[in-house]
């Protein structure tokens, strides 16, 4: 069949199987390839959005800000600074002439008015055409004002959201170490890539409080300047989400010695693989903690179990296909799709490493599709290929999906489900269910038409 | 808030001027001519510059329509902003010749492409020079730097390069009727050409949005959907009897003005036909470029809606209304909302320059309880600071708004685009006498459903 891929892109698509495995990737999009990727400036935008006691100026003409206000579900039990959407708005004017007063003003209107613990101020595409010294305005009223104001050099053409995610790990790290750490617990932990999405860090928070491991800082889901600030005082890192913080763990695993693991809260097995590290690597300082995550496990399965066990039953044997944005929520994708008798027929991602390809392709089964940076007109062809009956990715695959009659589930930023923890896997189970067996599929015409087949079959036999 | 009896409309202080922009009731140029071109036949939007422009905005625009919304990109390194960005355009035209085959390609610019200097129309000039032994689709461009006006100026102006670009001689007589509708829903579009067909007059409606963004399910995807504004119609706009475009809020010059003054082809400009009058204009338009009467089931919308408009009149009486979005949306509500003796207490939009107030003060002319105060160039923040001590009833617009409604515990109406926290949004009728009707159904049963929930009675009947 006719699978509209590029020639270009063929070296981005391998099959579970089929040879060795050696998928290029982290590569510029390709012009007029329809890429799902977005810029630098979205990955800064990402990973330091959720802070909420922060103010996030966004510096350049106003879609940028527009486009991301308020539009994830990334949730703070306090300040909510981060919902609102705040833009220099530049002007021709401002393009011709340069926009470092405004952005001067605009700081100081906003600071004053809001009283942020600290300004992220975003650089976009024309402020790194322009020449605006964003570091020198910053400066100026870091000190005015008395908070931190932190350049994010996220000028969107300079390289896809993975450099986005760099300068917002730099920016960062610029607070870290600048709050007091006395009083912090040595069995303590910062969670790092968690956003906080349908409050997902408070579930995984408790499950540490049960553990009896302290939480210092939340990067960033639910995050706050001051606890930042002080995260260099925790005994461990634990990094969620394969681009977004590693960056900054490993800056503070080379400035503080800070050592870090690689966890994911996604599925059953990866959410307690990462209880079990964290107990592992604290069981000299804190004794008992072993036993105790293993009750927490114990505890939290028996009751999952059952209740998934019904949602199994209708799901067993159903095709699913996924595009995520990073990778690490693809392995545990996977596994958990596993537990509901689901066969996962494509992943891809659009930041993987040729490591994480590697890995999918360890843990997927022969003939499984695996995929960098794909577009709309591969991934419909891979939906028909396998006829996938659930897809799992962003806003962006959603029509895709649904137009092909193929159900969806929502992953991304913007899902207002938890779907992180033990109870996150039954609310997954849950919408998962609720996607793959409603009854509407018997009337796309992709199903209908299979339908009237089979009755047309049984008529004439 | 609290309902005032009485008419006297608290004026806030004087306003501030702010440098920074907080929550802003607008959207970016390029945006705008990215919808415009999704709305012709076989046609695929291209814009030049950094990746994420065209994601953000598919996402944006994908929240709403609930379609697969596909927007190339150049998708501009950091190399291509030093050393210029053409031989990227060159090459994702290309590709997406090959990925697409579509029968047009849109490009419209962004801010970075305008900022590092990118002469399109050159770099366009040298593509089909270079290619010209393949088989070309039409290249239409227009410069929409996100740094000048908002999505509506990049609606119009790709609505203006494609009647420019496209249609470059006097043909013979079409005997249609060209229509440049405006921002409008899908089914506003849809019921514009019922009207025409009803009229018996073929018409070009530019850009047809109604089925490229509103289409049925499918077996297979196609790579570009079907429907849209013929290209070969767009071609012979020069022969058409005449230009509609809708909104008194248009800029100077735009595929209307350009169709009269190149083929002499009179252009109408009138306002979006929201309410009563502004329908009873439109039709009375239709009827002066078609020589034919309005047809009856028309006359019957109209007595239907008058008559609506009597049976619900007490419920929505005083009620006052903080309405924003596009310009000329929120001009035609205010026609409509004056019509139905609801107070504008505030006008509000992200637009500059566009002449909001005058088209506001025409259209609620002698009708309007209290004049409403016009607001060009704001934002929500701007917005709220005046509401809050205007003490509105109700707000009006697009799903941006909701946190304010929110926070003041008054219900809204969704209009416009986009609405993004409830479904259907592209099926949404506004204009024509039945547009008008649904309006009205809506916000009478906004307020109903306000009173039945606040009371403590929990009455059954209203």
């Amino acid at each position: 069949m006719k699978t509209g891929i590029l020639e270009e892109r063929r070296d981005q698509i391998h099959r579970t199987g089929e040879g060795a495995i050696d998928i290029a990737c982290n590569r510029e999009s390709l012009a007029g390839a329809v890429s799902q990727r977005a810029c630098v400036f979205c990955g800064s935008r990402v990973v330091l959005y959720p802070i909420a006691d922060a103010l996030h100026l966004v510096h350049g003409p106003i879609g940028c800000a527009v486009y991301t206000w308020d539009i994830r579900g990334a949730l703070s039990s306090g300040p909510e600074l981060h919902r609102l959407s705040f833009s220099t708005d530049l002007q021709e004017t401002d393009v011709i002439f340069g926009g470092e007063k405004k952005l001067e003003a605009a700081l100081d209107e906003l600071i004053d008015r809001h009283g942020p613990k600290a300004a992220f101020v975003y650089s976009t595409c024309i402020v790194g055409i322009i020449g605006d010294d964003l570091e020198a305005v910053c400066r100026t009223m870091s000190q005015k004002k008395g908070i931190p104001v932190l350049p994010v050099q996220s000028e969107g053409f300079k390289g896809s959201k993975r450099e986005g995610y760099l300068a917002a790990c730099k920016a960062m790290f610029k607070l870290v170490g600048s709050g007091d750490t006395s009083g912090i617990s040595p069995v303590s932990v910062n969670i790092f890539g968690d956003f906080n999405l349908a409050g997902e860090i408070w579930i995984v928070r408790d499950y540490f409080r049960r553990m009896g491991v302290e939480v210092v800082a939340n990067v960033t889901g639910d995050g706050r300047v001051a606890d930042i600030g002080r995260c260099h005082g925790a005994a461990l890192n634990l990094v969620q989400c394969s681009g977004a913080t590693l960056d900054l763990a490993r800056m503070m695993q080379e400035e503080y010695g800070t050592p870090f693991l690689r966890v994911s809260y996604l599925g059953i097995e990866d959410m307690a693989d990462s209880l079990y590290q964290v107990a592992d690597f604290f069981k000299d300082a804190a004794p008992g903690i072993v036993e105790r995550t293993q009750e927490l496990v114990r505890d939290e399965l028996a009751r999952l179990m059952p209740e998934l066990a019904r949602y199994r039953r209708d799901l067993e044997g159903k095709r699913v296909a996924m595009y995520v944005g990073g990778s690490f929520k693809a392995f545990s994708l996977v596994k958990a799709f596993r537990h509901l008798g689901m066969q996962v027929v494509m992943v891809g991602s659009q930041t993987g490493t040729k490591e994480d390809y590697a890995e999918l392709e360890q843990i997927t089964d022969p003939g499984t599709i695996i995929v960098d940076d794909a577009n709309p007109l591969e991934l419909s062809a891979f939906i028909k290929e396998k006829d996938v009956d659930l897809f799992v990715g962003g806003v962006k695959e959603r029509p895709i999906a649904y137009k092909l009659g193929v159900g969806f589930c929502d992953h991304n930023h913007e899902r207002k489900e938890a779907l992180e923890g033990f109870v996150g896997m039954l609310n997954f189970a849950r919408e998962v269910h609720a996607s793959a067996m409603s009854p509407v599929w018997n009337f796309v015409p992709r199903r209908a038409a299979r339908i009237a087949a089979r009755e047309q079959e049984a008529v004439n036999e | 808030m609290s309902k005032s009896v009485i008419k006297t409309v608290p004026r806030a202080a004087a306003r501030p001027n702010y440098v920074s922009t907080t929550n802003a009731c607008k959207l970016c140029t390029p945006l705008g001519a990215a919808l415009a071109f999704r709305g012709v036949e076989g046609a695929i939007p291209f814009l030049h510059g950094s990746q994420g422009c065209a994601t953000y905005m598919r996402r944006y625009i994908i929240s709403h329509f609930r379609e697969p919304v596909d927007i190339a990109s150049s998708a501009l390194g950091e190399k291509n902003a030093i050393y210029g960005g053409g031989p990227n355009l060159k090459k994702g035209v290309l590709n997406v010749m090959k990925k697409y085959e579509p029968t047009l390609v849109g490009v419209a610019t962004t801010c970075l492409t305008e900022t590092i200097g990118d002469d399109v129309p050159m770099i366009l000039h040298e593509f089909r020079k270079e290619f010209g032994d393949l088989d070309l689709p039409d290249i239409v461009h227009v410069s929409t730097p996100s740094y000048s006006g908002t999505h509506t100026d990049g609606w119009h102006g790709a609505v203006r390069s494609l009647v420019e670009q496209l249609c470059v001689e006097k043909t013979a007589d079409t005997g249609r009727v060209n229509i440049l509708p405006n921002m409008v829903s899908c089914e506003d579009i849809r019921h514009l050409k019922d009207i025409c067909r009803d009229f018996g007059v073929q018409a070009t409606i530019l850009p047809d949005i109604s089925e490229t963004l509103d289409g049925p399910a499918l077996e297979d995807y196609v790579k570009i959907p079907s429907g849209g504004t013929p290209i070969a119609e767009i071609r012979e706009m020069s022969g058409a009897r005449a230009t509609i475009e809708l909104g008194r809020c248009l800029p100077a010059r735009t595929g209307g003005v350009s169709l009269e003054a190149s083929f002499g082809v009179a252009n109408h400009r009138i306002g979006l036909p929201m309410g009563l009058r502004e329908s009873d204009r439109f039709f009375e338009t239709l009827e002066a470029v078609t020589g034919k009467p309005m047809p009856r089931r028309y006359e019957l919308e109209r007595g239907r809606l008058v008559d609506a408009l009597v049976d619900g009149h007490k419920y929505v009486f005083g009620k006052r209304a903080v309405v924003y979005g596009e310009e000329d949306l929120v001009a035609g509500l205010c026609a409509f909302l004056a019509e139905i003796g609801v107070d504008v207490v505030l006008a509000g939009t992200g637009s500059r320059g566009r002449g909001l107030e005058r088209a506001v003060a025409e259209v609620t002319a002698g009708v309007a309880r209290v004049a409403p105060q016009v607001r060009e160039g704001v934002d929500f923040h701007d917005m709220a600071a005046e509401a809050e001590a205007l003490a509105p009833d109700l707000l009006i617009g697009h799903s941006k708004g909701y946190t304010y409604a929110r926070g003041w515990n008054i219900p809204m109406v969704r209009v416009g685009f986009p609405i993004h926290d409830r479904f259907g949004g592209q099926r949404r009728l506004h204009l024509g006498y039945k547009g008008a009707l649904e309006l009205f159904d809506r916000i009478v049963n906004t307020v109903m459903e306000k009173k039945q929930t606040d009371s403590d009675v929990g009455y059954g009947y209203l």
